[in-house]
């Protein structure tokens, strides 16, 4: 597999690590079914990153199960967490928004469905730790720009939908700057509260 | 819209007469409806009736053309908003004709010039199969074209000087085999749309049909399949031909780009027999004419130096696949030595390979294939059209070197 998916290396480094081009995701340890929807939403053009689109166009289902599971087994080292530049203010509103949400904005908390450890939920829910903060400012901008979407009902649609650009700036800035685990664990399928119905992970 | 209200006034009328039509019909058996879901494949119809993630053959994916966008059309069994009230007549005359019921005339986008060569009966098994697809509501959407081509009565023009009715007549010189390919490539395969150089209406010129051409809009280059010089099937083994048809590997070049989507969605589906007979004309295609060679290339000053600059890029970014002298590892990794396709006179497809990457489609012969990544955001232009100037003047080949300025113009080109 791995030689198979040399195209995605430059990128996504040769494990999935991520590279130093911050806008390019680490893949590697993220639950299978979550990369298998991306790929398929790739692929299909419901997410919208030209390059990626094209390299998936005609590719099988089986086959994108297989790339999704190959990098969801790899467990390459984290980088170190960003030292964060932001103010003690703006990281705090974040670590709230994150473990309690606001209730005056109808913003639930992230941990909600991302877990209390923000390690994930099987299957289709991913960890947000070790993840750089203008990636996931870009992730929720596309979701409220529409470039990106997750099968129906998309509950990050919502929840992006609700935060003002400042939270999108203090939530990015708090999750980059925690340490991620080395070996991810994600809560049980399940075991979560879910306060909204997603399309892609059946309560 | 008063195109759309006679036709409307007239589907109605028609789905009177279609009804008791159709009770004096017999009910298709499953032999032909067999065969019909086989030729719509070899025919591609669902490719473009298909919209992305839409439902299939209810249409509306959109079609770029340089006039404007057009829409494909709901040609399932639906009787408002697809074809259910057609009859096979009316079927055939569209396939044959390119014409609707109602007299009206049929964009060339829709491949019509290429179907009329489908016999009746054949014609019939497709129709009999795309009753029985599910029906889905879905009304046309209405194409977008700029004055003029919006006038459907330019279409008669087009029709004078590019379309010619007729079905397929066989050559009694040739083999049963040879005839069959070339009933499928000239026919429901339509490979003349993109492989013909496309004139200013969109029509693919019968004196120059697979002469290859630039697909409009897209910016890739689909070979001759005359000659020697492009595409180069007569050198090939009729195996790799089948391989490169039906699987989209081969020891000769994988398949990319508009021929990748060709091979996924209809190539792929082909019987081996049907496969072969293709391979058999397209290599008696190539091979009547004289290998052209192209000329060594001038060594010029600059050509030199990008061929200097290549080399290192080369060795560093793509020897690992494509091996130190350019041998590949077919049929995963292609050759590049020797391989026509970069040699060709338009570079546009070995730059774009180069910037976009790419993986061969996933085909039932080949479901895993090995992609190759892209370079637009690691090498700069002069970097790309050094590499590019390297494979296309290397290890014998022979094709000529490219400028810093054609692989920034192509950064540009919409991917899918
Ligand atoms: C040209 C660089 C590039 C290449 C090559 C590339 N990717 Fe990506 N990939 C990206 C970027 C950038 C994103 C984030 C896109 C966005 O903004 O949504 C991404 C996102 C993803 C995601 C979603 C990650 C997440 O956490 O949501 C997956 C899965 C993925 N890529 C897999 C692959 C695979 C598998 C390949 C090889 C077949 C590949 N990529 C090749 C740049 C690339
Ligand atoms: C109702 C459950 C739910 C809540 C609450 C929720 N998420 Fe999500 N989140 C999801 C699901 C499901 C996905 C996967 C979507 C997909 O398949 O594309 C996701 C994906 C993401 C991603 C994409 C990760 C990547 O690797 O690309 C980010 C970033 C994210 N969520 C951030 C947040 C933040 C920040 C909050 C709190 C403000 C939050 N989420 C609250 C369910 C939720
Ligand atoms: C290259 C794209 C393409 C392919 C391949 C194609 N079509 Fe079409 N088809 C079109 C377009 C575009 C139109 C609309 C033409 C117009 O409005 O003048 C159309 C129109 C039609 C219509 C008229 C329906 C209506 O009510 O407007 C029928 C029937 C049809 N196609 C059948 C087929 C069948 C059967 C096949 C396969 C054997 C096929 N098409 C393959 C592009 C395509
Ligand atoms: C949508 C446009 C399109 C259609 C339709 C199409 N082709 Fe192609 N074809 C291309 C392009 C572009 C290339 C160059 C890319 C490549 O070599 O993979 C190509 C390459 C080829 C090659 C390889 C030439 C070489 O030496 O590398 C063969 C053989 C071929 N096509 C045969 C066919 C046949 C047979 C059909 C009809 C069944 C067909 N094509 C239909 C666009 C098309
Ligand atoms: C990880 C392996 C890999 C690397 C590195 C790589 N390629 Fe490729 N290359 C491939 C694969 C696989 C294909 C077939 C892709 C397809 O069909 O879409 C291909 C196809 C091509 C083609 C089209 C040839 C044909 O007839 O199918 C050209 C030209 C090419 N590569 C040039 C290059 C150049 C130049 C570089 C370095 C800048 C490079 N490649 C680096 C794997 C690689």
């Amino acid at each position: 597999m791995a030689a198979r998916v040399l195209a995605c290396a430059s990128c996504h480094g040769a494990e999935g690590e991520g590279t130093s081009d911050v806008y390019f995701p680490r893949l590697a340890g993220k639950p299978a079914g979550y990369l298998y929807n991306q790929l398929i939403a790739f692929r299909d053009g419901r997410r919208r990153y030209p390059p990626m689109n094209y390299l998936l166009e005609f590719l099988p289902d089986a086959y994108l199960q297989k790339m999704a599971d190959h990098f969801a087994a790899l467990r390459p080292p984290f980088p170190a967490p960003n030292i964060p530049t932001d103010s003690k203010e703006i990281l705090a509103r974040g670590e709230t928004l994150v473990k309690e949400g606001d209730a005056r904005s109808g913003v639930p908390a992230c941990s909600a469905c991302h877990g209390p450890a923000l390690g994930g939920m099987e299957p289709a829910i991913p960890g947000l730790l070790g993840l750089r903060a203008s990636y996931i400012s870009a992730q929720l901008g596309g979701w409220r720009y529409g470039t990106r979407t997750a099968a129906a009902p998309d509950c990050m649609q919502i929840v992006a939908g609700l935060l003002s650009e400042d939270d999108v700036k203090a939530v990015a800035a708090y999750l980059s700057s925690r340490p991620a685990p080395n070996d991810p664990s994600f809560a049980p399928r399940g075991s979560l509260p879910m306060p909204l119905e997603c399309g892609s992970q059946p309560r | 819209m008063p195109r759309t209200l006679t036709r409307l006034i007239f589907t109605l009328a028609a789905a009177l007469v279609a009804t008791s039509a159709m009770a004096q019909q017999k009910a298709p058996d499953a032999a032909t409806l067999a065969k019909g879901e086989y030729l719509a494949r070899a025919g591609n119809c669902i490719a473009c009736h298909t919209a992305r993630e839409g439902k299939t053959f209810a249409g509306g994916l959109p079609m770029k053309t340089p006039f404007g966008t057009l829409y494909t059309s709901n040609i399932t069994p639906d009787p408002s908003t697809g074809i259910g009230t057609w009859t096979s007549d009316q079927f055939f005359n569209m396939m044959h004709n390119g014409r609707f019921p109602d007299g009206g005339l049929v964009y060339p986008a829709m491949p019509f010039g290429s179907y009329t060569k489908v016999t009746r009966e054949d014609s019939d098994a497709i129709y009999a199969y795309l009753r029985t697809v599910p029906p889905v509501k879905r009304i046309n959407t209405p194409h977008d074209l700029r004055f003029p081509f919006n006038n459907r009565s330019l279409i008669l023009g087009w029709r004078t000087l590019f379309f010619k009715e007729g079905v397929y007549k066989p050559d009694s010189t040739k083999s049963a085999e040879w005839n069959r390919g070339a009933y499928l490539v000239e026919g429901l395969g339509h490979c003349g749309m993109c492989h013909t150089a496309i004139n200013a209406l969109g029509g693919s010129s019968e004196s120059q049909a697979f002469e290859g051409g630039l697909i409009p809009m897209q910016n890739w280059y689909a070979p001759s399949l005359t000659s020697n010089k492009e595409a180069g099937l007569g050198d090939w083994s009729l195996e790799e031909i089948v391989d490169y048809l039906k699987k989209g590997v081969s020891a000769r070049g994988a398949v990319y780009g508009p021929m990748a989507e060709v091979v996924y969605n209809s190539l792929q589906y082909l019987t081996d027999d049907d496969a072969r007979a293709m391979a058999v004309y397209l290599k008696s295609l190539a091979q009547g004419t004289s290998p052209e060679k192209a000329q060594p290339p001038l060594p010029s000053a600059e050509t030199s130096l990008l061929v200097s600059l290549g080399k290192p890029i080369y060795d560093r970014e793509c020897a690992s696949c494509h091996g130190a002298a350019g041998l590949g590892m077919p049929p995963h990794y292609p050759p590049l030595a020797g391989n026509q396709s970069i040699q060709m006179v338009s570079a546009v497809n070995a730059i774009r390979m180069v910037l976009n990457g790419g993986f061969p489609p996933g085909t039932m012969g080949n479901p895993e294939p090995y992609g190759m990544p892209p370079f637009a955001h690691r090498l700069s232009d002069d970097e790309v059209a050094a590499v590019v100037t390297f494979i296309r003047t290397s290890w014998g080949n022979r094709g000529a070197p490219v400028s810093a300025r054609q692989a920034n113009e192509l950064r540009a080109a919409t991917l899918n």
